[in-house]
């Protein structure tokens, strides 16, 4: 199932990748393959902008504005003036899993 | 005496999954089973039904599965129970991903767990599995840097487990795929019922009010028998937006969840509508209010399930927010206003 087209904030500059394959390891979207040493983006509008790609990332290559992809959160984050987030409300709460 | 004492005191300790103690060189750790109990079958039936799923952890530890040596693999799990559950009995998950996002799941975390179990002393190689979708919070490159760990990102479902290690610890495409199976998204729709049950009262108390009003006070039969085909509809809109639309999902046209539900509304209102008389059928008023507000309704209750899928990013919502909340607002403004006209004509006041 693939979601709406060309929203992505993912970048890639390809001049930067080192060929590690984290990226292509990482993504459970499928939206990187190794080809040539290198990464390539099969397709841009399955990323879901989870950010694993970034993350793992160690020459700066990628970049993603990470978030969820939840109107809840969303909505919530938007009346509270803070970064959408999902879960427990109360981060302290030692029980949070 | 004292003795029972502390014995009492361990057991009571002790959750349930433990079946014994193993020692290594680094002290005794809890040996688990691979069987879940019938303890295990309802905390994961009730993880899906209500608030409990948000408060279900596990001890962070290190847990013994099965006879493990030195050589043994370590695979990484979250705290939540239901994927510590599904990772035990596959040795014979979603949730560390939330867990991830949220940051509990961390690189930094991992480490300290790493530290506190003394990994390094109890396993005489140097690689860890962790699972792929917790790579959202833990940068592999760090880890190895700070304990000389190799962070091995394992497949995306603990049932892989197997054969991922077999194949020397490289995945299929298949295996490093999420996919949303009807079966899943089935599973993930009371969560979607009830947070939009626990809103209905405040709708159906609302309904009841507006029909009930008369110009000589609130009259209960009016109420009803104005009222009812109103809460019919919403409990329509509430099955649309909440169950029709994540199970029928990729059936549905149209990527944006907004208009899936939408679509699907209108679907609904059209088989419920024929079971109502002449007191909405025939006022074009309430029929016009009707259909922009239940529609809109439904579709609202669906963009909510973009917070269960695992295909949707936050720049998508927020485009289907930015142009979805006015539209619904507007919406069920103009069909309030059809529902005033039409009480005002009700009282014989036009």
């Amino acid at each position: 199932m693939k979601y709406l087209l060309h929203v992505t904030t993912l970048q890639y500059s390809s001049d930067k990748c080192a060929g590690c394959g984290r990226c292509a390891e990482v993504c459970p979207r499928g939206v990187f393959e190794m080809r040539d040493k290198r990464a390539m983006i099969m397709d841009r509008d399955l990323c879901m902008e989870c950010g694993a790609c970034a993350k793992n990332c160690d020459f700066s290559a990628l970049s993603v504005k990470a978030g969820v992809g939840c109107a809840a959160a969303i909505i919530t984050g938007l009346l509270t003036g803070s970064e959408p987030t999902c879960g427990c409300g109360d981060r302290a709460a030692s029980n949070c899993c | 005496m004292r003795a029972a004492q502390t014995l009492k005191f361990i057991k009571k300790e002790v959750p349930p999954y433990v079946s014994g103690t193993m020692s290594t060189t680094a002290g005794s750790v809890f040996r688990i089973s691979s069987d879940w109990s019938r303890a295990d079958y309802w905390g994961a039936i009730k993880s899906r039904l209500g608030a409990f799923r948000m408060n279900y952890p596990v001890s962070p530890g290190l847990y013994a599965a099965g006879e493990p040596t030195m050589g043994s693999d370590v695979v990484v799990s979250a705290n939540y129970k239901l994927s510590f559950d599904i990772l035990r009995r596959e040795l014979k998950g979603l949730n560390v991903w939330c867990a991830a996002g949220k940051g509990t799941f961390s690189t930094d975390e991992l480490i300290s767990r790493m530290s506190a179990t003394k990994l390094g002393e109890v396993v005489d190689h140097r690689r860890i599995i962790v699972p792929q979708l917790g790579a959202v919070g833990v940068n592999a490159a760090e880890v190895q840097k700070r304990t000389g760990f190799r962070v091995f990102f394992g497949p995306v479902l603990a049932k892989d487990l197997p054969s991922y290690i077999e194949a020397g610890y490289t995945k299929t495409k298949e295996m490093s795929t999420i996919r949303f199976p009807m079966m899943e998204r089935i599973i993930l729709t009371p969560m979607e019922i009830n947070p939009a049950m626990k809103k209905f009262p405040w709708f159906a108390c609302g309904v009841l009010f507006v029909f009930g009003l008369q110009p000589s006070g609130i009259l209960f039969k009016s109420a009803l028998s104005g009222g009812m085909p109103f809460l019919a509809l919403g409990l329509t809109s509430v099955l649309a937006g909440a169950f029709l639309t994540p199970v029928l999902l990729p059936f549905v046209p149209f990527r944006s969840f907004a208009v899936k539900g939408w679509i699907i509304g209108v679907l609904s209102m059209l088989a419920v509508m024929p079971l109502f008389g002449p007191s909405v059928q025939g006022e074009i008023l309430l029929l016009v209010a009707s259909w922009l507000f239940f529609p809109a309704m439904s579709s609202y209750i669906a963009l909510q399930f973009t917070g269960s899928t695992n295909f949707t990013g936050m720049s998508g919502v927020k485009k289907e927010l930015k142009i979805g909340i006015p539209l619904y607002v507007s919406l069920a403004g103009i069909s309030l206003v059809f529902l005033m006209v039409y009480k005002i004509r009700e009282w014989g006041m036009l």
